[in-house]
């Protein structure tokens, strides 16, 4: 199952419940304002990191730039675009926490 | 594959709407089916043509009719949510229609995937 | 008719709370008219989602209609796999004695496994 997670995580428990409901190896993709969970050198960094252990992390490309933070992503986390979303979507079903 | 997409939340206020469209034309782009957008609690708003947003900012309404003309799709909008939120015929923008809530459950039942933005 | 001959497997998840805003109350609304499909629904409560159905709620004051008694009309629309995630109750201090219904209390693990089994599922 693809979890999105559109809220960033200072403000928001969507990444505690997709840390407490997903299964290991579901996948997981940042948009919106979900893309700050990703950023380097930030407090949530080693969560993230716990977190990539058990999933891969997936980031859409356009809101990291739209943000300005498209170069402070933590090292391992994979950038996708729109297209790279609709084939996640394909692949997985897919739970939106919001 | 059959896509639907649900749209929670207005225009503006978040990003849902943006992202449900890029989302929308992404997979029409890539060849995939969408049996239906549907629009609801204030994801209705999105279908308002009352909107009149500055000239250097997208017109979300406008953009998501002009999706729906090149690819024929199929916009509902829930009448329950939309009474409450003062939409109706003589407001929402070409290319939407306002039907009942059950025509979510349809795709539902209809697509293989149903992708939800917002909430 | 048994469950297994009815037709798509559809859930709706209830994770946030009512009144603060009007997800749940909405969700609700969906619920009642996907009841009326003669589909395979099933209906889960995780996070703040619990607090719908939190018993002895009195809303005149705010203003708002009391929209949990309208949980207890489900099973009347022959939705009868009501689930509760087991620790979203607990970490509220709440048990299922507290609620209008009592759902089937389930794991967190539970929860995805559930998710995945569905056709299509919304979160309200």
């Amino acid at each position: 199952m693809l979890h999105l997670v559109n809220k960033s995580p200072y403000a928001s428990s969507c990444m505690d419940s997709v840390e407490k409901y997903a299964h290991k190896g579901s996948p997981i993709l940042l948009f919106e304002d979900g893309v700050y969970a990703a950023m380097a050198g930030a407090a949530f960094e080693s969560r993230i990191k716990e977190i990539m252990g058990d999933h891969e992390v997936y980031v859409l490309k356009e809101d990291l730039a739209a943000r300005g933070i498209a170069d402070r992503m933590v090292e391992g986390v994979k950038e996708i675009d729109y297209a790279g979303f609709v084939d996640l979507a394909e692949q997985n079903k897919t739970a939106s926490w919001s | 594959m059959k896509f639907g997409v649900l749209i929670l939340e207005g225009p503006y206020q978040h990003e849902s709407s943006d992202s449900a469209y890029h989302f929308t034309k992404a997979a029409l782009e890539k060849g995939h089916e969408v049996l239906r957008v549907f629009f609801y609690q204030d994801g209705v708003i999105n279908s308002t043509k009352l909107m009149e947003p500055q000239a250097d900012d997208r017109h979300i309404q406008r953009q998501w009719s002009e999706l729906q003309e090149k690819y024929d799709l199929d916009y509902v909008v829930c009448v329950a949510a939309a009474k409450r939120r003062g939409i109706n015929d003589d407001v929402i923008g070409p290319g939407f229609k306002i039907g009942g809530l059950g025509m979510l459950t349809e795709v539902a039942i209809e697509a293989d995937r149903v992708v939800q933005f917002g909430a | 008719m048994g469950e297994e001959e009815k037709g798509e497997k559809l859930m709706i998840v209830f994770r946030k709370a009512p009144y603060g805003s009007i997800y749940s109350f909405e969700g609700l609304e969906n619920v009642l008219i996907m009841g009326a499909y003669d589909q395979d629904i099933s209906v889960l409560f995780i996070d703040d989602g619990i607090y719908a159905i939190k018993d002895g709620m009195e809303t005149e004051a705010v203003g708002i209609k009391n929209f949990s008694p309208t949980f207890r009309a489900i099973e009347a629309y022959d939705i009868e796999k009501l689930y509760i995630d087991k620790d979203s109750l607990e970490s509220r201090g709440l048990t299922v004695d507290d609620l209008v219904i009592q759902p089937k209390v389930i794991d967190a693990e539970e929860v995805e496994s559930l998710m995945e089994d569905q056709k299509n599922f919304f979160m309200f």
